[in-house]
């Protein structure tokens, strides 16, 4: 069973249509890259698959279940987790705040308003270990608007991790990254493949080419190609089509 | 606001500190000119601005419309007194009630509004609750207001406490003022409060992260109602009676002012610190000259346009210049001899 599938999703606006038909799946352990041009509907797409555009048609399934139409905030307690393109952080919190309140332990008490927030070190340790893992250990306490723009990617990625999803959906994590940056951000999606499922939205093709295990190829609101790595290089229209270059 | 040191203590050196000094006002204040009861004033407008800037400060939430449920407080307060019970706890405990009932109605319609259609909204909805204060005179006694209003003994079974002299009724307003303190504390540094900070910070990424963000912003409204029902009721014990004053339309933009000019933005204590400024203001500049709101309103934009973090910002910026001077000669010395 896929982890997370969209059915036939079509999405318009008005009398625009953004999505025509997305058909798409992510296996649990398996990384799902996305590719297409700007103004493909790719973030469009990532908007329905996490709850904050509602389909005009079309099913949006997790584990099997029928979501479509759920809130996003919904759609993140079953397991599915985004970062954001534009970035999308608490600023005035620090590194460790961020990631603390993505936790699930942490949602499970927000409720709580006659307790601190503050102090607790089991907590802490698993937000720590978090941040250990992208390599903002030693960030922990700096505000997340006081980190640099890597840091900061990194942070993107941290957060949505902390909330310890089984679906992954980053959208363009490396954008805006120089080669040292993305190197380290592929290092560190390298090393999250196979535990869960990930789906990541990329432009940079040497990412993409060297992560994914599929690729689907969106234009003009629908998959025009889809297939490993290897199958996509030696497929004549991706190598027309001005997708990218392939290093 | 950043995540303060002590924030998750219960109570901090800064409480304690601000509640040794303010047990010794009633000791000096006439002797510097003022009056007793400008303190129980500015402790029942602190309550106000506090529970206010749980919404403000905290979710980000800018309500024009606050004073209709410090109204609301002052008459259920009021209503409570005359035909329930004349008991001191029933009467505030119907105070607060009316006014957090009031504000889940509000909540209701304004927590899926965002920026300037909540503002609107808040005003509407206060501007509603005003009318009715007006023109239910069988009720609320319109413009006269709704009178009198006792001052009732704070009853703890085995001793009760008269509050008709402004200095009792002063010692009881600040036991409230140090509860709502502590209170609002914790809840602000709470997991409740920190995803409200969230929410303001960023509503996608909260929702994103699996809160529920309408049910969120509908209970930091209600909470922020009921501090102001709290309020109104000790008003209307203070002044001996409920007026619809308090929640015309310029009353609720006071509490904002109050709110801004003191920090409320950057810091938890920024709103007792500008009712402190606003009522001394009032008070001092209102002594001299009829204007003194002119004078206010300039001191207001100046801090909107020069430090719009207020006067909390303003300590904030000289707290963080002097924990920098030590170190600072180093450098130069260290330069100097290379």
């Amino acid at each position: 069973m896929s982890a997370l599938e969209a059915r036939q999703v079509h999405v318009r606006f008005g009398d625009r249509v953004v999505l025509e038909e997305m058909n798409f799946s992510v296996a649990p352990g398996e990384l799902h890259g996305i590719m297409g041009p700007n103004g493909a509907g790719k973030t469009t797409f990532f908007n329905v698959l996490t709850g904050r555009v509602r389909p005009s048609r079309g099913h949006v399934l997790v584990d099997g279940k029928d979501v479509t139409g759920l809130p996003p905030h919904r759609i993140a307690a079953l397991g599915v987790a985004r970062s954001f393109q534009i970035m999308t952080l608490f600023d005035e919190f620090s590194a460790l705040e961020n990631v603390a309140l993505a936790r699930p332990a942490f949602r499970a008490q927000a409720l709580h308003g006659h307790r601190a927030a503050i102090g607790d070190p089991e907590a802490d340790a698993a937000a720590r270990l978090v941040l250990d893992e992208v390599g903002l250990g030693s960030k922990a306490h700096v505000l997340a608007r006081d980190l640099s723009y890597g840091e900061r990617r990194a942070l993107e990625i941290a957060v949505a991790l902390a909330q310890e999803p089984r679906v992954l959906c980053l959208d363009e994590p490396t954008s805006g990254l120089g080669s040292d940056g993305i190197a380290r951000i592929a290092e560190m999606v390298r090393r999250l493949k196979g535990r869960l499922a990930i789906v990541a939205i990329e432009h940079d093709m040497e990412f993409l080419f060297g992560l994914a295990d599929r690729i689907s190829v969106v234009h003009w609101g629908q998959v025009i190609a889809h297939g490993r790595p290897d199958e996509l290089k030696a497929n004549p229209w991706v190598r027309r089509s001005n997708l990218g270059r392939f290093g | 606001m950043q995540t303060p040191a002590h924030a998750g203590r219960l109570i901090t050196p800064v409480m304690v500190g601000v509640a040794l000094l303010l047990l010794t006002v009633p000791l000096w204040i006439a002797k510097v000119g003022l009056y007793q009861y400008i303190g129980v004033e500015i402790l029942i407008w602190a309550i106000y601005a506090l529970g206010f800037n749980l919404l403000l400060g905290t979710a980000g939430l800018p309500s024009f419309g606050h004073g209709a449920f410090f109204g609301i407080g002052a008459y259920a307060f009021g209503l409570t007194q005359f035909h329930v019970a004349a008991n001191l706890w029933v009467c505030l405990l119907g105070g607060i009630l009316a006014a957090s009932l009031a504000g889940a109605l509000v909540a209701g319609f304004v927590a899926r509004r965002r920026g300037i259609y909540f503002a609107f909204l808040t005003i509407a909805f206060g501007q509603v609750f005003w009318f009715i204060a007006m023109k239910a005179r069988d009720v609320t006694g319109g413009e006269d207001g709704l009178l009198p209003i006792a001052r009732l003994p704070a009853d703890f079974g085995i001793v009760s406490f008269d509050l008709t002299g402004n200095t009792a009724l002063y010692f009881f307003v600040l036991a409230l003022f140090l509860v709502t303190v502590v209170a609002l504390w914790r809840l602000t540094y709470s997991p409740f409060g920190r995803v409200l900070s969230a929410i303001r910070q960023s509503e996608l990424r909260a929702a994103h992260l699996g809160y529920q963000v309408v049910l969120f912003k509908m209970l930091a409204f209600i909470v922020s109602a009921a501090f102001a029902g709290l309020a109104g009721s000790l008003f209307a014990m203070a002044q001996g009676g409920a007026f619809p004053e308090v929640m015309a339309l310029h009353y609720s933009g006071y509490i904002v002012m109050m709110v801004l000019v003191g920090g409320g933005m950057v810091s938890f204590w920024g709103p007792v610190i500008g009712v402190v400024v606003f009522l001394l203001a009032r008070d001092l500049l209102g002594a001299v000259t009829l204007t003194w709101m002119l004078w206010f309103g300039l001191l207001f934009v100046a801090v909107i346009l020069f430090k719009p973090e207020g006067i909390a910002g303003v300590f904030q910026d000289l707290r963080r210049r002097f924990s920098r001077q030590p170190q600072a000669p180093a450098q130069p010395a260290a330069r100097s001899t290379s």
